[in-house]
């Protein structure tokens, strides 16, 4: 019986080609109506495409061992700042290349660059994320070596991006505490699926009046599982801590 | 506005399903938490579909609401709300279902 409508199999249903592996029982299917229009169920994932390039590019990642995390936050979060910052502290150590995402220009891949990472930079044009497919050119033209880091600055944006997995080995959500406490209540997508919660700026905080542990416990009843570093790039707090993590996942990469 | 590149998902994975077939409705399943707003998707409908097989097709969508269990009292409940609210007041709900985002079929004529 079809899944989609309820249909018997019988003869009035005509199966088309089949057209790949994702073929689905119902699929394809049709349902002839009587002004001679014709139903065809499809029941296809909207995000199959982005999905079946995301699992490549983790399969591809895998095979190198290559860590790839996507950082996103909203624009001026600090994204940029902490790549930069982390590109010159662990210089000499694990290699690290990054993927830019931003709708315009090349100043953020130059920032970057200037610190020594390998930079590719994608310009989305009216496009308000990264997707798979866009990832998937970035690793091709940087080409991590075997046990290296991608990190990817996604466009800045705590919506859109949430929504398109780009086959990376971790989530990490960047909020700065200027931003307030209430984000992870106001876009719940962005943080449901966030592996790392890094709170910026928190070099800031004698100015400002923000409760982090109201933060906190947001970020925990949508993410239980997140796990929340505080750190400043100016004075350096918590830096240790995120790079721990960084090197935690490139261990975890290792080994499988 | 994801909603324009999730709208030109649909509209290309149809017309490669579908080549040269003259589309005149699409139905989609959009779940309340799936962070799709269906009002844009709409909006981008038509825009993304001139010009193609699908131009002048209608649009019907499909809303399931989302269902949640709480992690604090175990309740199962419904909710539209992309931040599910249990009646006993957590927020701390896990999502079961609401987060569909599929293209479930097209008329042709």
């Amino acid at each position: 019986m079809c899944a989609t409508c309820g249909c018997s199999a019988d003869s009035t249903v005509i199966r088309l080609t089949a057209d790949g592996p994702e073929q689905r029982a119902a699929d394809g299917h049709e349902h002839l109506a009587a002004d001679g229009s014709r139903t065809v169920v499809l029941q296809r994932r909207v995000l199959e495409k982005n999905d079946a390039i995301a699992v490549r590019n983790a399969t591809w990642l895998a095979d190198r061992g290559v860590v790839m995390l996507n950082l996103m936050s909203s624009p001026g979060a600090g994204k940029t700042t902490l790549l930069e910052r982390t590109g010159r502290d662990l210089a000499g150590g694990q290699v690290i290349a990054v993927i830019e995402g931003d709708q315009e220009t090349a100043l953020d891949a130059r920032r970057v660059s200037a610190v020594g990472c390998r930079v590719v930079q994608i310009n989305t044009g009216a496009g308000c994320h990264l997707d798979a497919a866009m990832v998937a050119r970035g690793l091709t033209a940087l080409d991590p070596p075997a046990g290296s880091l991608v990190l990817v600055e996604n466009v800045g944006n705590l919506v859109c991006p949430a929504l398109f997995d780009l086959g990376e080995s971790a989530r990490v959500v960047l909020a700065s505490v200027t931003e307030g406490q209430d984000k992870p209540l106001k876009y719940p997508h962005m943080f449901r699926r966030a592996d790392l919660v890094l709170v910026t700026k928190v070099d800031l905080l004698p100015y400002l009046d923000i409760d982090l542990a109201r933060f906190a416990a947001d970020v925990a009843s949508v993410s239980p599982a997140a796990r929340i570093v505080e750190l400043s790039t100016v004075t350096g707090a918590g830096l240790t801590d995120w790079y721990d993590w960084i090197a935690d996942r490139a261990a975890a990469a290792g080994r499988a | 506005m994801h909603e324009l590149a999730i709208t030109q998902g649909v509209v290309e994975t149809i017309t490669e399903r579908l080549p040269g077939a003259r589309v005149r409705a699409v139905r989609l399943e959009i779940g309340a938490l799936s962070g799709v707003v269906t009002d844009s998707v709409r909006f981008c409908f038509d825009l993304v579909t001139e010009g193609t097989n699908l131009a002048g097709a209608s649009l019907d969508i499909d809303e399931p609401p989302g269902r949640c269990r709480c992690r604090g009292c175990g309740l199962e409940f419904s909710s539209a709300d992309a931040l599910p609210l249990c009646p006993c007041g957590s927020a701390d709900a896990e999502v079961l279902s609401g987060q569909e985002l599929r293209i479930i079929s097209v008329r042709v004529a």
